[in-house]
């Protein structure tokens, strides 16, 4: 255990930018958006109607609309991080098990007593457990700040800050976030696990690897699709087989794959109701958990713990250095 | 005494090429080995096979166990330095040395720092900001705080300058070498460990062409220097290589008797390096 907690310290040495320092930039920037929209928006309307995300808020005759809009804000922000986050992700493993062996230096932590098993997992924890739950909490803070900003001019509008605030759900919303990183995990594990057993296995260019393999067979498959007339399998194909070993870790993936307990229609009608606190409510964890039940999701792991079991026998026996 | 590392008929192949080709040697405990062959006769190979860092054929006991399958125990009593500079750049000193000290269970943290204080080393500076020689500074220090029963060194000081060699060597033998530990050593340098060697092995193409102990080799081998009218007396007995110096003849002679050859000419120890280059006659070629 002591030693995982040092391999994971280890990746976060070298991964530093990012891992933290790219998740606070795209916080502060995306903070500062939101500034220079609400300070344009106060100049030029004067604090009339005007159309940004905070527009419903202004409404002080529906503060409950006004909660969503700050709700919103805390999952919008995240989210938006969450994609910085998985960028850097995606290339965090196909380096991950590939640099060191390129610059040699996998020879230095070949010479301690660490098992190839516990450095393949660390490196799986810091890109689908450690690295988003950074961006979550950068991605919290900055929604929390956006939100005290946000209140700050809406009391200017004559809405009374506490009960607006009363009326959002900042910390159902970052509990909600938070308990949704064990389901990010499970659903980035097959792409995690392809570009690992990339990086481990390629002895040059893991990035072409990546992206030919499946891009091209995909291609095989639906030019075949073609040939015969159907593309029923070449539609599967691609968004159940290249879709999840390449695109795994953006954020909120899932949601095609839930078991639909939601429909969409009722979130639209929630909406047109002008009702968004149920829209918002409609998408919570219940909903988002749902998609352990698709055979999609448990196949994915399955296929993503073999990668992973491949890459740390890859790691173990590649002999190129 | 056990033997530290035990290889019976060892062969790797890679492609077509063999590398080690059934290479067989023992090295006891409390000895520095120096292997030595020419570019490509299999010595990182055989490293690599001692270290578990490859497949092969054959048998290999190292400390007790098979480093194929027990490679994580093996890891806690055999250090390495594969070469210099393969310190990932952006380590930062004091992170190797904490990183060490909490994954390996036998790294005296003391000893390290102690160590490091005798060099311009800084704990804040990333391991791209040194140069090579420091590079290797950081690195045996780390080492030689692991208390291991076997180091193995392969080209530890390639591209250093002699300082850095010199120290290098001299910090080994006083304050890391003792009785319970062995050391394994590659290297193209080898007049610099001659001195410190105690057995001998040289390798051409994955065979063992010669493993003994330095007082072995010195009552082997002898270097006689003979003038031209004795040249061919000496040729008859079989010697190793001939060169000429200045009109007279250099011969190498393997286990011919000292008195035979002191009636031929002044007789000298040879260097390991002229019998390394009369053993490896014609490698390349």
């Amino acid at each position: 255990m002591k030693t995982f907690f040092w391999l994971v310290k280890r990746e976060f040495w070298e991964h530093k930018g990012g891992f933290v320092t790219a998740p606070l930039v795209a916080g502060a920037i995306g903070f500062l958006l939101n500034a220079m929209l609400i300070a344009f928006g106060e100049g030029h309307y004067a604090g009339a109607n005007f159309h940004t995300n905070f527009s419903a808020a202004y409404d002080s005759a529906d503060l409950a609309k006004a909660g969503v809009v700050v709700d919103g804000l805390l999952y919008g922000v995240t989210l938006m991080i969450l994609i910085v986050t998985a960028i850097v992700v995606f290339f965090y493993c196909l380096g991950s098990l590939y640099d060191d062996r390129r610059d040699r230096s996998v020879l230095f932590w070949k010479s301690l007593p660490l098992s190839d098993t516990t450095t393949v997992l660390s490196k799986l924890a810091s890109a689908v457990i450690f690295a988003p739950a950074i961006a979550v909490v950068v991605g919290v803070v900055v929604g929390l700040a956006l939100t005290i900003m946000f209140v700050g001019v809406a009391s200017l509008h004559g809405l009374s800050a506490w009960p607006l605030l009363m009326q959002a759900h900042p910390f159902k919303v970052t509990l909600n976030l938070i308990l949704l990183i064990p389901l990010y995990a499970l659903w980035a594990l097959p792409t995690a696990g392809w570009l690992m057993l990339c990086s481990a296995f390629a002895r040059s260019k893991p990035f072409l690897w990546a992206i030919a393999l499946p891009v091209g067979t995909g291609v095989l498959v639906s030019w075949w699709g073609l040939m015969i007339g159907d593309s029923g399998f070449s539609r599967w194909f691609w968004p159940n087989v290249v879709g999840r070993m390449l695109g795994g870790l953006i954020p909120a993936g899932w949601v095609n794959s839930t078991s639909r307990v939601v429909h969409s229609s009722d979130i639209d009608l929630a909406l047109h109701q002008g009702d968004p606190a149920a829209a918002l409510d409609q998408i919570g964890l219940a909903f988002h958990y749902s998609a352990v039940t698709n055979p999609s999701l448990y196949v994915g792991v399955l296929a993503g713990a073999a990668m992973i079991a491949g890459a740390i026998w890859f790691r173990r026996w590649r002999d190129d250095s | 005494m056990t033997s530290v590392v035990t290889a019976k008929g060892l062969s790797k192949r890679y492609r077509s090429q063999p590398a080690l080709d059934g290479a067989s040697f023992t090295i006891g405990p409390g000895r520095i080995v120096g292997l030595i062959g020419p570019n490509g006769a299999g010595k990182t190979t055989a490293l690599k096979a001692i270290l578990g860092l490859t497949t092969f054929d054959g048998h290999l006991e190292v400390l007790g166990l098979d480093p194929r399958k027990d490679r994580n125990t093996l890891m806690e009593q055999v250090c390495f330095i594969a070469d210099v500079a393969v310190l990932p750049r952006w380590l930062k000193v004091a992170d190797a040395v904490d990183f060490v000290a909490n994954t390996h269970p036998r790294f005296d943290r003391a000893k390290c720092e102690a160590f490091l204080a005798r060099t311009k080393l800084q704990p804040k500076q990333k391991v791209r900001q040194l140069s090579k020689g420091m590079i290797v500074q950081l690195h045996l220090a780390l080492v030689m705080s692991i208390d291991a029963k076997l180091l193995v060194l392969d080209e530890p000081t390639l591209g250093l300058d002699i300082l850095y060699r010199k120290q290098f060597y001299q910090s080994l033998l006083e304050d890391y070498f003792d009785e319970e530990k062995t050391i394994l050593v590659t290297t193209h340098q080898v007049e610099e460990i001659e001195h410190i060697l105690t057995d001998l092995m040289f390798i051409r193409d994955g065979r063992i062409v010669l493993d003994a102990d330095m007082d072995t080799i010195g009552e082997r081998f002898s270097e006689v220097l003979v003038g031209p009218e004795l040249a061919n007396a000496a040729r008859q007995l079989n010697p190793l290589d001939e060169r000429q110096v200045f009109g007279k003849s250099i011969f190498l002679f393997d286990n011919v008797s000292r008195s035979e050859l002191e009636r031929l000419g002044e007789v000298r120890r040879p260097s390991i390096g002229d019998l390394f280059v009369a053993t490896m006659k014609g490698t390349y070629a």
